[in-house]
């Protein structure tokens, strides 16, 4: 089987040669909390989130920091915006937003009876440097709307 | 989005996370993973392959039933649908670049003291 990618070294290594004195320090963690899922999966609302922004970038407030966003899934433009991630810019594209976001691919699931249903909105949460603006800022907001939705769990795709 | 889930879980709500940095994603430690092996921007299939698509949502679903335990991961058996081997270029710095990224790492730094500076 072919090797996997070693994203971690290939950072480091690309921030070295731009000169950044000190590396960056990926989340890491001994302890992993593990929620059960509490009724079978064909009864269960699943939540969609994703990495991507507004096409529109809706999501910046007026000093550029960028914020949790949503939209309805029966809305979910066709295209979002990617540029500003970190994502293979020469081996592929993200003009297709189920791609990376994958409403139609559950929607059809759902139709099979695999699972419940879908949550009404899906949500964007910003990539960012700051590890403790995700943490205390961002994550908090996602749950709020997830539970606002009334979803039983969530499905995160990062670009 | 690694730390999302973990956040989510902490609060109740079970996550799954369908990526292919699997070494970033296996460092911070998240409840349950499904690895797609493809380039970085489209974790849940190749574009335009509604079929491959769906084969790994029914993945990504089949795993938030049935892991049992934290740090659960599978790999999808889905291979990325092109002979060309991107594996070998995504961020690899060739030594005729260096000089090219130090200039722009120097300009970078620039541009953000600017930003910086009062007034």
């Amino acid at each position: 089987m072919t090797e996997t990618v070693r994203y971690m070294e290939r950072t480091r290594d690309y921030y070295r040669a731009l000169g950044y004195p000190s590396d960056y320090v990926w989340a890491h963690f001994d302890d992993v909390t593990f929620a059960r899922l509490d009724k079978p999966l064909s009864q269960a609302r699943i939540g969609l989130v994703t990495t991507a922004s507004p096409p529109d970038l809706g999501n910046r407030d007026a000093s550029g920091q960028r914020r949790v966003w949503s939209e309805a899934i029966s809305a979910a433009p066709a295209k979002l915006f990617t540029d500003n991630l970190a994502w293979d810019k020469e081996s592929t594209h993200t003009d297709d937003r189920a791609s990376f976001l994958p409403v139609e691919a559950l929607q059809e699931r759902m139709a099979e009876g695999m699972v419940g249903g879908l949550a009404e909105r899906f949500h964007g949460v910003p990539t960012e440097y700051s590890q403790r603006k995700t943490m205390e800022i961002d994550a908090p907001q996602v749950l709020e709307r997830l539970r606002a939705d009334g979803a039983d769990a969530a499905l995160l795709s990062p670009l | 989005m690694s730390l999302v889930a973990r956040h989510l879980e902490a609060n109740g709500m079970p996550t799954v996370i369908v990526g292919s940095a699997r070494d970033i994603v296996e460092y911070c430690g998240v409840p349950r993973f499904l690895f797609t092996d493809f380039p970085l921007g489209n974790p849940c299939g190749p574009p335009g392959r509604r079929d491959l698509q769906r084969v790994i949502a029914g993945q990504a679903l089949d795993l938030l039933g049935s892991a049992r335990a934290p740090r659960t991961i599978k790999r999808s058996e889905v291979v990325w649908p092109s002979d060309d081997d991107w594996r070998p270029r995504y961020g690899r710095v060739k030594p005729e670049e260096i000089e090219r990224l130090r200039k722009l790492g120097e300009e970078r730094r620039e541009r953000q003291a600017q930003s910086k500076k009062p007034g």
